[in-house]
């Protein structure tokens, strides 16, 4: 009896917002962080404020920090989804079994998941190729470096953080074929503390030139009070070290959710997949400072040669570290090598932890 | 500034705030009060500790703001536990996500600002010493200040007739009220002094570690301080040996990947813990003193008139 009143009331619950949704659109995102990370929860909800802006009292946009990934996803996403949401954004990697499950129960309702590959009718996915702006980084560090190392703050071994680690030596490559580069798994995505201490142990042992994938300002500052240079990671980090940072690789996602949610408002939305790089604005480099004239302008028609397709960061030949041909002369990696890279390019001077 | 200087310097940076924190608790946990809010605590001294050097102008004021910041989380734990005798590991666990809860708010305006650094002291002549120098006269105010903690805790609590009574209240706490001892108020105090020592650990972090404000940039440091006491069994000193432990095999093990020691990283991020543990269950091995050490009113409630 009781549980027959409950699953009335659920019901209830259920149908009430569907029938209101009617006048504006609501946008929901499921953030794996805080707002306050300066980082890559922080650029999501940049996004966000974007599309309030450009839509104004036309979407209603809602939003909850902090969802730890698994179970209690599924709860943060279908909770959306009964509150009468049109679109729910979840930006993390592992939100993505919960996405699919909730979103076969809820067919009308359209949800993107960032950074997976499980799509449905209603289920999208994007990313974006970060790896592009990490050649051109690569390249402004083998020209400016005078120790010829560069210290790397790498968070897990995962393809997307190896991906980059190849992209920057390929890049730095280009420039001088002798080129080091030193790296240091933190096994973290934010400890401050830890990427301060791994930036710290990197410029000890000769490397004059930092990069980071993690996620705090914190080895852009070790940099900054250490005399070196370093390029800052997912928002512009010039305020924590205005003469050390060069520039910085920058998620931009406003330009796609302001489309999407432009979709869903004049009824064109469809499931999808984006891999979006400097073409489609997801990644933007940020102003480039403390560098000679040349090498900016460089760096900027590097951009412009990946944006326009002129020029892949993985165009071989590529080696791995044992000497292998991973891609032949002339030609370029495919999406899928990319998705699923494991292996280092040749020059790297360590051991890819399995 | 040699290779060799420059790591001591590192490792010293990181083990700070791990023994200020594991100070604080330890005073608290001697008295009889588990407190597991010590991350609150710290994040919300990070969080004040930032404000108040932004909003002063001087990362000095900051350190006194980040005490007072922990001390205000610490009384509405001590408020809690010891006036309406709430469950002391449920409380400690609501004030760690309180204080999460919390600092992100006080924070929000100053996301993205660069911070005021507490600087290192430099001493003409002294600071300038081959190899030594800057290791003895090159270090942050803060760093001498957790030293001198250390050794005047474990004074405190093994030569004066406070320290002693603070014991006895801890380790029975009815005998202690018999004695006319007043319970109570010798654990709020001891609250409090936990709650400034792990307000001022979250302050070294915002203010010398990494001079910045970011949402959870404590990162698991409370938990560590709080192993840290449990593991040199209450005593200051072998938690001081612990903190130190702790941040040189965490800069060690950041060398050796960086020299390209090929060990898979994962086992070597987890090789801090592994050697403190280690090393302090060899320390407190001597089963005699490890019951006579620990508090044995450790987390009970104590209700004078009941």
């Amino acid at each position: 009896m009781l549980r027959a009143t409950i699953f009335a009331a659920f019901a209830m619950m259920l149908a009430l917002p569907a029938a209101q949704a009617a006048d504006p659109v609501k946008a929901a995102f499921v953030y794996v962080g805080p707002i306050g990370d300066h980082g890559w929860t922080y650029q999501h909800d940049q996004g966000r404020l974007a599309i309030e802006e450009a839509f104004g009292d036309k979407v209603e946009t809602l939003y909850v920090e902090n969802v730890a990934e698994g179970p209690d996803a599924e709860r943060a996403i279908e909770r959306f989804a009964r509150e009468g949401a049109d679109i729910v954004f979840t930006t993390s990697f592992g939100f993505m079994n919960p996405t699919v499950k909730v979103a076969k129960r809820f067919p009308d309702v359209k949800f993107e998941h960032a950074t997976g590959y499980k799509r449905a009718d209603n289920v999208a996915t994007y990313s974006a190729r970060f790896y592009e702006g990490r050649y051109v980084i690569g390249q402004i560090a083998a020209k400016m470096s005078k120790s010829g190392v560069a210290g790397y703050v790498a968070s897990f071994p995962i393809p997307e953080v190896v991906r980059g680690i190849n992209s920057f030596l390929l890049g730095a490559q280009s420039v001088n074929p002798d080129f080091k580069l030193k790296i240091v798994w933190v096994n973290t995505w934010f400890d401050p503390g830890k990427e301060a201490d791994a930036a710290k142990a990197l410029i000890d042992q000769g490397a004059d030139i930092m990069t980071q994938h993690t996620d705090s300002p914190a080895p852009v500052q070790i940099a900054g009070e250490r005399g070196v240079h370093a390029f800052g990671q997912a928002s512009d980090m010039d305020a924590f070290a205005p003469a050390a940072h060069y520039t910085a690789i920058i998620d931009d996602w406003s330009a796609y959710y302001v489309s999407r949610v432009k979709a869903v408002l004049d009824g064109s939305w469809e499931s999808g997949d984006i891999w979006g790089g400097f073409a489609e604005d997801m990644v933007v480099m940020a102003p480039y400072t403390d560098l000679p004239d040349d090498v900016a302008a460089d760096a900027a028609a590097m951009v412009e040669k990946i944006r326009s397709g002129e020029f892949h960061p993985f165009t071989g030949p590529i080696y791995d570290q044992e000497g292998a041909l991973r891609v032949k002369e002339g030609e370029r990696a495919d999406d899928g090598m990319l998705l699923g890279m494991d292996w280092y390019v040749k020059g790297v001077d360590d051991k890819l932890p399995q | 500034m040699t290779g060799f200087e420059a790591v001591i310097l590192t490792i010293v940076t990181a083990a700070t705030p791990l023994l200020i924190a594991a100070l604080g608790e330890l005073v608290t946990e001697r008295s009889g009060v588990l407190n597991l809010g010590v991350e609150g605590m710290m994040i919300v001294g990070a969080v004040t500790g930032f404000a108040g050097a932004q909003l002063t102008g001087s990362p000095y004021l900051g350190v006194c703001a980040s005490m007072l910041g922990g001390m205000a989380l610490a009384s509405l734990f001590g408020f809690l536990v010891l006036r309406l005798a709430a469950n002391q590991v449920a409380s400690g666990l609501a004030l760690t996500l309180l204080g999460l809860g919390l600092s992100g708010m006080i924070g929000e305006a100053f996301i993205g600002q660069p911070g005021l650094k507490l600087e290192r002291i430099d001493i003409p002549f002294l600071t300038d010493l081959p190899v030594v120098g800057a290791i003895l006269f090159g270090q942050d105010p803060l760093v001498y200040m957790s030293i001198a903690l250390a050794v005047s805790v474990s004074w405190f609590l093994f030569r004066t007739r406070p320290g002693l009574a603070l014991r006895a209240v801890g380790n029975n706490h009815d005998s202690a009220h018999m004695l006319g001892v007043h319970v109570i108020r010798t654990r709020f105090l001891a609250v409090l002094f936990g709650g400034a020592c792990s307000g001022l650990a979250g302050g070294y972090l915002s203010l010398a570690y990494t001079p910045q404000w970011v949402e959870g940039m404590t990162a698991g440091r409370g938990w560590i301080a709080l192993a840290l006491v449990v593991f040199a069994s209450w005593m200051p000193l072998r938690a001081a040996i612990g903190a130190y432990l702790f941040g040189g095999a965490l800069i060690l093990q950041f060398h050796a990947q960086a020299e390209g020691i090929a060990l898979p990283s994962q086992f070597l991020s987890a090789l801090p813990y592994l050697a403190t543990v280690a090393a302090l269950v060899i320390l407190s091995r001597d089963r005699w003193t490890a019951r006579n050490d620990s508090p044995s009113c450790l987390g009970q409630v104590f209700v004078p008139d009941r």
